[in-house]
């Protein structure tokens, strides 16, 4: 039989893609390389009864249509919300915000009073940034350089969107797409941990520091994150991020989509500059009106594509698409909850995000370690304890956590990682965040560290690069993946792409995946 | 978590319902008693003591300490004389109001800010280049309202300052008891009242000193309903609840102007240079006469009201506590406004609200209709724009 079309890869975004070219009643089949659906966002019991998030761990950018037009509350998705950020500092002191305000307002002017109506007033323009950038998530790219109707249309659209917006926020849009994190975030803010711990997440996934420019505008996508229409919410996923998968998986499947896992493509087919199926590395040959790769843009179009198909230009794009890892993950089975000399005891610090980012200078310092080919040798740590949270995530009484740390960079100045190097990076991650709660290594039952070799090995992405390629300027909206190539087609007919490494980009999001269904339904597939 | 105020120990035990409500992170009294209307009559007929503590509070010093606030501030401050509080707002650049508050010229070139929110880096950045310090004393400084026709009465027994002298709005030193305290004529009920400013370290001693000279003269702890209740009386407004301050509005429309808050008196164009003044002067300049929204009181019909409810077979059901809801105001069928607090007042025996009204439907006297819910369904009662305050009586000032 021939399918109206054969999604490539099953994480989130393909599924999302699968489901909603479903709901338009096309005849759909996803191919999953490994023996589960979700890309990076799985959830596997890595040690009996200790389940993880094994990559990404927090949802908040999952779009609010995606939810609804998929249902996916019915097929057993549910956010669980993430209230607090803990940062545990060197002198034995902390910087918390919580999900109360008042009680936020009186940590923070613990530390800075003057700070406490910057926190407002900051919060406020951002409320307004992501106003004015959020339509821009659930818009097709417009190609400034085409003058095609549909083309002008989308671009006049989006002009008067920002006219709309006003100078002064134009203004403060120009300097957070321009300045780093760092320098924008000093024109606010004296306190320092409260600094470094918001400039962190405009360094996530970016083999950059917070004070290299451009890594303001990755602190706004972070910002963007939205539950239930509220702005800077971030949540868990009940049953780990596998289960916003699992859920999206249930959807696409209701809607009559076939998904095959332990199936993965050698080659997409091409007959006379247009795609016409796939191989599996079995070998065998399925048929498709069109083909659409959720992979990232060097393994779609280096990968399961011969170049001589596609133009000299475009693959020279791809080659310089960055797409550099900075990131890995060490998931802990614990005996018992990690005890922070700085706040003993269980307590809501321990449930929402602990993050080890003392000081601006502590993270740009673990960036100067990467930038020369090292793993950082104090990383910044995003440390969550799902268990907390959703207890079923490990036997009673017993707990899992979750590492996010940056940087270690996928090429290594010294030679390929390798296991002795692994364990070596998880030894200075559990070390780090020893430092702070003494108890951690001898409530170590069992240890999971991934590497960005691994992340690559295990997911497919390019480098370990979590986002697909890196949320830079250069990399974002009408150049994601390249010029002239950014609205889900590519050059050659009938292959699309919906992966992350297309407009809007990282983040349990969806969007890219839901927009080029939509493209795709366009052109009649 | 929320922390108590200095005075948490006495007033804790007070509370029969453990009825606490929050204000900027600190628990305070909603009402001691299990209904609050004791509380209120207190105020209007014996005194009520009042823990206002939570409130912000800056000590501002130095030679520019004027300076400053003339520049930050809406009133003319340079001009107040020692032992004068002025209350003012104070506005962002485009005129529009961040928060209200006082000022107590407490020496020649120190002064007393109070606040509903933090002001501090509203405060800092203004000084810039300025011979001045700026101190939050929030946390160090407790502060008590004795408010009503019985506080002076009770208050002359244990200071030593003359205050028969002291007059409306005007601010002292004094001892009380063994501690050094200021006392201003102010407060936030619209009565003869006093407030007391102390060291936090002297609360406990300073509360039961009153208490103890206010117990002949049937002294009562009130709490935040009662308050409610007589701030409204007095045409008196709420930061958060009667308007939004420029600092958390997202979008334009929910900004007021002093004038469109009533405050126009507080301006002072002629004082030269401050925050906003140019937005202000340009739109006292309009053609139409100004503001384009009024603060005003409003006057609930009762023959309205009753219908409303005669209708379904009801007797009138008045609000047991202010409400801080946003009520529709219509006129000609249209939406002309919308009130932001109303209460039923014992005292006058009317229904009372404070209202956002538009252009010329808020002249005095003007009819509106009010929605009211009756059994579940929408209605509108017919009210009536009044001057404010509604309550005023003489001692406020005699």
């Amino acid at each position: 039989m021939t399918y109206d079309a054969i999604v490539v890869g099953g994480g989130h975004n393909g599924l999302v893609n699968a489901a909603y070219l479903a709901r338009a009643g096309r005849q759909v089949l996803v191919l999953e390389r490994r023996e589960r659906v979700g890309g990076a966002a799985v959830t596997e019991e890595i040690f009996p009864g200790f389940k993880f998030s094994v990559f990404s761990y927090v949802v908040s950018l999952l779009r609010p249509e995606i939810v609804r037009d998929l249902e996916l509350p019915r097929h057993g998705m549910e956010l669980l919300p993430l209230e607090s950020t803990f940062v545990p500092l060197p002198g034995g002191d902390y910087f918390a915000t919580w999900a109360d305000p008042d009680r936020t307002r009186r940590e923070v002017s613990r530390h800075s009073p003057r700070d406490v109506e910057a926190l407002d007033e900051f919060g406020r323009l951002m409320h307004h940034m992501a106003m004015a950038v959020k339509p821009m998530l659930g818009l097709v790219p417009p190609d400034p350089t085409s003058f095609s109707p549909r083309n002008l249309a989308g671009l006049l659209r989006l002009g008067r969107h920002f006219r709309a917006v006003g100078e002064k926020h134009l203004l403060a849009l120009h300097k957070l797409m321009t300045m780093s994190s760092a320098d924008y975030l000093d024109e606010w803010f004296e306190c320092e941990p409260l600094k470094a711990t918001k400039s962190a997440s405009g360094i996530i996934g970016t083999f950059l520091g917070p004070r290299s420019p451009g890594t303001a505008y990755v602190l706004l996508h972070h910002y963007m994150g939205e539950i239930d229409g509220a702005f800077r919410a971030w949540g868990f996923a009940r049953g780990g991020t596998g289960a916003v998968s699992e859920a999206i998986a249930a959807a696409a499947r209701a809607r009559g989509a076939e998904i095959r896992t332990a199936a993965p493509v050698a080659r997409v087919l091409v007959t006379g500059g247009r795609a016409t199926g796939v191989v599996l590395e079995s070998g065998e040959e399925l048929a498709a009106r069109a083909v659409v790769s959720g992979l990232d843009p060097r393994r779609t179009f280096l990968g399961l594509v011969d170049s001589p198909e596609l133009p000299d230009e475009f693959v020279r794009d791809i080659r310089r698409y960055r797409m550099r890892g900075s990131s890995g993950k060490v998931n802990l089975a614990l005996s018992e909850l990690p005890d922070f000399t700085a706040l003993p005891g269980p307590g809501a610090h321990l449930r929402g995000a602990i993050s080890i980012s003392p000081s601006v200078s502590y993270l740009e310092r673990a960036y100067d370690d990467a930038k020369y080919g090292a793993y950082s040798r104090r990383p910044y740590l995003d440390v969550v304890i799902p268990s907390l949270i959703d207890p079923g995530m490990a036997p009673p009484g017993k707990h899992v956590m979750s590492i996010f740390v940056q940087y270690a960079p996928y090429h290594l100045q010294d030679g390929p990682w390798d296991a002795a190097k692994r364990e070596a990076f998880g030894d200075t991650v559990v070390a780090t965040l020893a430092e702070h709660a003494p108890n951690l290594p001898r409530a170590i039952i069992g240890r999971q560290v991934i590497t960005p070799a691994d992340i690559e090995r295990t997911t497919g992405l390019t480098e370990g690069n979590i986002f697909q390629g890196e949320l830079a300027l250069h990399q974002l909206f009408f150049l994601r993946p390249a010029p002239a190539w950014a609205r889900y087609r590519t050059p050659i007919r009938r292959l699309y792409q919906c992966g992350s490494g297309t407009h809007p980009g990282g983040g349990i999001m969806g969007a890219s995946g839901r927009l080029a269904a939509l493209e795709m339904l366009r052109d009649g597939v | 978590m929320l922390r108590g105020t200095p005075f948490h120990p006495r007033t804790a035990p007070l509370n029969e319902g453990t009825a606490w409500r929050r204000w900027a992170g600190y628990l305070v009294a909603s009402a001691y008693e299990l209904q609050h209307d004791r509380e209120y009559h207190a105020i209007r007929g014996s005194a009520a003591l009042i823990d206002v503590s939570p409130l912000y509070k800056y000590l501002v010093r130095g030679r520019d300490a004027a300076r400053l606030l003339d520049h930050l501030v809406t009133r003319r401050v340079a001009t107040a004389r020692v032992g004068q509080v002025l209350y003012t707002p104070w506005c962002d650049g485009s005129g529009k109001v961040l928060d209200d508050g006082t000022i107590a010229r407490l020496a020649e070139d120190t002064f007393r800010l109070t606040a509903a929110e933090p002001n501090l880096r509203w405060l800092g950045d203004g000084a810039a280049g300025l011979d001045v310090t700026i101190e939050d004393v929030s946390e160090r400084t407790a502060a008590l309202a004795l408010q009503g026709p019985a506080s002076r009465a009770i208050l002359s027994q244990i200071v030593d300052a003359d205050l028969s002298a002291l007059k409306y709005y005007r601010i002292t030193t004094a001892r009380l008891g063994g501690s050094p305290v200021t006392i201003s004529r102010t407060g936030y009920t619209g009565d003869l009242g006093y407030e007391i400013w102390l060291d936090t370290g002297d609360a406990l001693t300073v509360w039961d000193a009153v208490v103890a000279a206010g117990r002949p003269y049937g002294l009562v702890p009130a709490g935040m309903l009662a308050l409610d209740v007589a701030r409204i009386e007095a045409g008196l407004l709420l930061l958060e609840v009667d308007y939004v301050s420029a600092r958390h509005a997202l979008i334009e429309a929910q900004t007021s102007s002093p004038y469109e808050l009533n405050l126009g008196w507080a301006v002072s164009l002629e004082k030269g240079e401050f925050v906003g003044r140019d937005a202000l002067a340009r739109e006292q300049a309009r053609a139409n006469g100004g503001a384009a929204w009024r603060f005003v009181g409003l006057d609930v019909e009762w023959d309205s009201l009753e219908r409303r409810y005669r209708d379904v077979g009801l007797p009138p059901t008045l609000p047991a506590v202010a409400w801080r809801t946003s009520v529709p105001l219509y006129a000609d069928g249209t939406q002309v406004g919308y009130a932001t607090s109303g209460c039923w007042s014992p005292l006058l025996k009317r229904y009372l609200a404070l209202a956002h009204v538009r252009g010329p439907r808020a002249a005095t006297g003007s009819a509106v209709e009010m929605e009211v819910t009756v059994e579940h369904r929408r209605r509108r009662a017919a009210a009536r724009v009044t001057p404010l305050p509604f309550f005023n009586p003489e001692r406020k000032r005699a």
